[in-house]
């Protein structure tokens, strides 16, 4: 039987792994990821999970352990933010061209510096180009669900890419919220009770290579597998999510429309924001405002044509960007779904706001500014920083 | 976003203002409600000034923001009223609820406030006594009840003994303690 | 390039069989080559345990000689050689010691 319980989207995540008990966990602790790891370490310490936990000495150790036990055939799983994620970009890489189903709990926080432990899409962001699946959560319940998906995805013989699934730092991390608790059982049912690899390092009677030289012959081939892997990884994703969705009621897609059907203005986000944004979306519908929202649940694999496809009736469109690509042509959602527009023949001005760098409020005020900025699209610049101070 | 009461804390680091939040929260849950608790984090250290929210509302919660606006404010530690703006984006209908000796029109003299309701109960006397350690926290939850009739206390009494005594399963005497401080501030809340 | 596999056809994440050295001759860039003087040996397989490429031979627990397809000259057997005063195994110049004759 599923529960009704308060959680903090961390507590929400240590208990995915709870259920998913996966075979070793490799983790150093960072602040907002902190408690994900630490509540799961006392299931391990209480015997309530198999789990080989590995305390290690940073994280670059433990994306480093991670992919050695992937690579040996098991289910692993790590968390972390910020600079550990920053830390671990080194072995980021190496998980994918390695087709290692590592998942990960990635809480979203600003990268210093100056300084900052609170929300900001930056870290993860940087991290879009290592061949890692990248799955955004609104609030715990999706982190949640999206945790324990994440595996099936992951582990798909036509996938075999690392995932992370994030939430946002604080905002999501510690806020206690209502969610609903699969049972156990149901968890090892959808999952599977043990990874299924091909190769397994410790194979003795069939033994491996894993971590090869490839020079200039070899390791072009080896990388477009990576980009195909991705592209596949789309149908994997929904088939999971229908999966999920016929077993456990809650439906999931790359992109969730909110009031987009016959939406003129509209705006796309990610994360916490999207449910900020649908307050105010109904307050302007209240008045009689055609808006709407597009969210990215998954922004790795890019969901362009499904992007498109929902936008191409929308007059004025502005991304929220939580974090900057620092190129002065805006945050990487903007490019993207600008890129992705340019062959469409039916496409809305865009505009950009970076907004919310280093946890700085994201308010209904702001959202309606941003919604009354649309009226005159064409009057917007480029890109523009939405709360900061001139 | 009528239906969403919003609630804001100020205590001073270590007197369990999240955990406040976290228990009211949890309470409201148990009582079918939808909700959020979550603290505001700064440079926290032991006696600082620090708040944490509640949002409780019979439809789904999606708001991310922070509390601007709290309906409901309680103040676990009176001379707080000093230094913090306490009845900051209180509405003129609002509710605020302290932790002191005074009577409420004292209270409303100190914050120069006008409207709204202002309640006070001697939630650190009551812990002191019942619980044997100043933890106003509890007993507020009591006098929050009273103040605002968001549910029924024997109820919300049920639900916190449940969670107290998991929490603290090697000292009963702390959980009756508790139940008991969240009665009695209950009783002896006033109000104007 | 044509004879090489396309990407389609490699195995997934780089991962192949193990220990395939043995197929190829590793062993042709080497500066200098160890010689082995069975008179001297004393089959202590000093040289066996150090060497870093297997290259040492070893029937019946004996030094049979070496792997040159495989040494890559590092001279790791020669330096643990424990035999005095002339030790059994010696580096010698791969490409002989012969000098201009005009």
């Amino acid at each position: 039987m599923s529960k009704i319980v308060a959680k903090t989207g961390n507590e929400a995540m240590a208990e995915a792994m709870r259920q998913i008990n996966p075979d070793v966990v490799a983790a150093y602790p960072i602040t907002p990821a902190t408690e994900i790891v630490m509540i799961f370490a006392k299931y391990v310490a209480d015997g309530l999970v198999d789990t080989n936990f590995v305390a290690v000495e940073s994280e670059h150790s433990a994306m480093s352990a991670c992919v050695g036990a992937s690579a040996a055939g098991v289910r692993v799983m790590t968390g972390t933010s910020s600079q550990g994620l920053c830390l671990m970009y080194e072995i980021l890489p190496i998980a994918a061209a390695l087709r290692l189903p590592i998942v990960m709990c990635d809480v979203n926080r600003a990268i210093s510096g100056p300084i900052n432990i609170h929300c900001d899409h930056s870290d993860t962001m940087a991290a879009r180009d290592f061949g890692w699946l990248q799955i955004f959560s609104e609030n715990s319940q999706e982190a949640y669900d999206s945790l324990i998906q994440a595996i099936r995805i992951a582990e798909d013989p036509r996938v075999h890419l690392p995932t992370m699934v994030t939430t946002d730092g604080f905002i999501i991390s510690h806020c206690l919220d209502k969610i609903e608790i699969l049972d156990d059982k149901d968890v090892t049912a959808f999952i599977g009770q043990d990874r299924k690899a091909n190769n397994r390092l410790l194979d003795l009677k069939n033994p491996t290579s894993v971590g090869l030289l490839d020079l200039q012959d070899y390791y072009f081939e080896h990388r477009v597998p990576v980009a195909q892997a991705m592209k596949d990884s789309k149908k994997v994703i929904l088939e999971v999510a229908d999966e999920f969705a016929k077993k456990f009621g809650r439906k999931y897609g790359l992109i969730e429309e909110y009031k987009l059907a016959d939406a003129e203005v509209a705006i796309v986000a990610l994360g916490s924001t999207c449910g900020t944004a649908k307050v105010v979306i109904d307050e302007l519908r209240a008045k009689g405002v055609k808006a709407g929202m597009l969210k990215i649940r998954v922004f790795r694999p890019f969901p362009a044509e499904e992007i498109v496809k929902a936008l191409s009736n929308v007059k004025a469109l502005a991304v929220l960007d939580r974090s900057d690509t620092w190129s002065a042509q805006g945050g990487q959602v903007f490019t993207e779904i600008r890129s992705a527009f340019y062959e469409a023949a039916k496409k809305p001005k865009i505009t950009n706001f970076i907004y919310g760098l280093g946890g700085r409020e994201i308010d209904l005020p702001q959202l309606h500014t941003v919604f009354e900025s649309l009226k005159n699209i064409d009057k917007q610049p480029v890109v523009q920083y939405l709360g900061v101070r001139e | 976003m009528d239906s969403t009461v919003e609630i804001r804390w100020h205590g001073r680091g270590g007197q369990g203002a999240k955990t406040a939040a976290l228990l009211l929260g949890e309470a409201a849950l148990s009582l079918g409600k939808n909700i959020q608790a979550f603290p505001e984090y700064g440079p926290e250290r032991m006696g600082a000034p620090v708040a944490s929210f509640n949002r409780i509302s019979s439809e789904p919660i999606t708001i991310h923001c922070s509390i601007t606006n709290p309906s409901i404010v309680i103040v676990l530690d009176p001379t707080l009223m000093d230094s913090v703006d306490v009845t900051a984006g209180l509405p003129d209908n609002g509710v605020i609820i302290v932790n002191t000796k005074l009577c409420p029109a004292d209270v409303r003299k100190q914050l120069k406030l006008k409207g709204g309701k202002v309640f006070t109960v001697d939630a650190s006397g009551i812990s002191k006594e019942l619980i044997g350690r100043e933890i106003p926290n509890t007993p507020m939850m009591g006098a929050l009840v009273k103040a605002t009739g968001l549910f029924d206390i024997e109820s919300m009494l049920k639900d916190t003994e449940a969670k107290l005594k998991k929490k603290f399963a090697a000292k009963p005497e702390i959980v009756q303690g508790n139940v008991d401080a969240i009665r009695r501030a209950y009783k002896e809340v006033i109000g104007e | 390039m044509s004879e090489k596999p396309g990407w389609k056809s490699l195995p997934e994440g780089d991962v192949v069989k193990a220990g395939t050295a043995a197929e190829f001759k590793t062993g042709d860039w080497r500066s200098e080559r160890p010689v082995w003087f069975p008179e001297r040996c004393i089959h202590c397989l000093f040289c066996w345990i150090s060497c870093p490429d297997s290259s040492i031979i070893v029937k019946d627990q004996k030094m049979t000689g070496i792997d040159y397809d495989h040494c890559k000259g590092c001279g790791i057997c020669a330096k643990e050689c424990p035999v005095k005063p002339q030790k059994a195994l010696e580096m010698k110049p791969e490409r002989g010691e012969e000098t201009c004759q005009k």
